[in-house]
């Protein structure tokens, strides 16, 4: 029963981390890469973590794998965020289908009155 | 339990790809992100064939260690000092 | 009392690591512990403890769950634009107002924007959230806040204010 369970999160699992990588390479600008690679394949780790948990139970394994899908929920959005300000900073142009920005036109105001 | 690996195999060769041609730095960055996630995922699927707790501490220390090395390239592409 | 609160902590997970209950396990826990302790407490939020009373615990597990609920469908929303030969994207980046106040809560807010559908939080500049949106459905600010933050803001007031 667990194990059956743990192969159906496994299959699910697996199947959004390749959405994740199949996102990073087709979507056009660094952003919605971000919003693909962050979602996807956190989720799809997640699952798999999951997936431990129910084919090992309650031992020193599924333990860890807990532990894991804790640290991996918390400093996975922090480093998207991380890196999607980082790339913001030093100067990546949005796509040229985006509708707006409302980042850089406070930004470039901020320093026309600085 | 192959068809799995190699599944995540072809993720992260997407990835690779994705490091090797991104026309700007951070998309080689959310590249590195991404890829160092999947690891983890791959460490959770050995410690699944092989029964045996060792690859759980490695996927657990790589999580922590990726994150680490994703807030130090993110810093760098801000450009600015780490004392902040 | 903090440091004390601290060190548990770091105890109980390293007890959760190691798995046993072993004399000599438990002794370098200890240690461990307590040097982590006397280096890092410093940084650690004692306020997180107000958590643990029964009300915010409760509003936390439902939290949880509506949680994972926009997680899983954000999952689906992003596979379809992934999958989709047209690419049905107008992205963008808007500016969200939130009246959260405290740090942590505003941490588990822009977390939460960032995992649930088309939303990426990018930046926090006094009591405004920039979000980058793949799929946007209107122009006018109060609508986009309407969307994007009042589906957690309620609940997360209710847990870590």
């Amino acid at each position: 029963m667990s194990s059956t369970v743990g192969l159906i999160l496994l299959i699910v699992g697996i199947t959004f981390d390749v959405i994740g990588a199949i996102g990073l390479v087709r979507l056009p600008d660094i952003y919605n890469r971000l919003q693909a690679a962050t979602k996807c394949v956190t989720l799809g780790t997640c699952m798999i973590l999951l997936a431990v948990l129910f084919y090992a139970g309650f031992n020193s394994i599924g333990i860890k794998a807990l532990l894991c899908i804790w640290f991996i929920l918390i400093t996975s959005p922090t480093g998207a965020h991380a890196i999607a300000r980082g790339a913001h900073k030093c100067g990546v142009k949005l796509w040229e289908g985006s509708v707006m920005d409302k980042y850089a036109e406070d930004s470039e105001g901020a320093e026309d009155k600085a | 339990m192959n068809i799995f690996i190699i599944l995540l195999m072809f993720s992260m060769f997407l990835c690779l790809y994705r490091v090797g041609k991104g026309p700007t730095a951070p998309d080689r960055t959310v590249a590195i992100d991404t890829l160092g996630t999947l690891v983890v995922g791959f460490c959770a699927l050995f410690s699944i064939i092989t029964g045996k707790d060792l690859y759980m501490n490695i996927g657990l220390s790589w999580a922590l260690l990726s994150f680490i090395g994703t807030i130090a390239l993110a810093k760098y592409l801000e450009g600015r000092s780490f004392d902040e | 009392m903090k440091r004390f609160v601290h060190f548990l902590l770091l105890l109980g997970i390293w007890i959760l690591l190691t798995w046993s209950l072993n004399w000599q396990d438990l002794l370098v826990g200890v240690i461990v512990a307590f040097i982590v302790d006397l280096l890092f407490s410093d940084i650690f939020p004692i306020y997180a403890v107000k958590v643990f009373t029964p009300k915010r615990l409760f509003w936390l597990f439902i939290y949880v769950w509506v949680f994972l609920y926009y997680m899983v469908k954000a999952n689906f929303d992003v596979a379809y634009r992934v999958l989709n030969i047209y690419m049905p994207i107008r992205p963008g980046i808007v500016k969200v107002r939130t009246r959260l106040k405290t740090d942590m809560s505003r941490t588990f807010l822009a977390n939460s924007i960032t995992l649930t559908p088309g939303t990426l939080s990018v930046d926090i500049v006094g009591d405004h959230i920039y979000v980058h949106w793949i799929n946007i459905v209107s122009d006018d600010p109060a609508e986009e806040t309407e969307i994007i933050v009042r589906r957690f803001e309620n609940l997360i007031e209710r847990v870590f204010e």
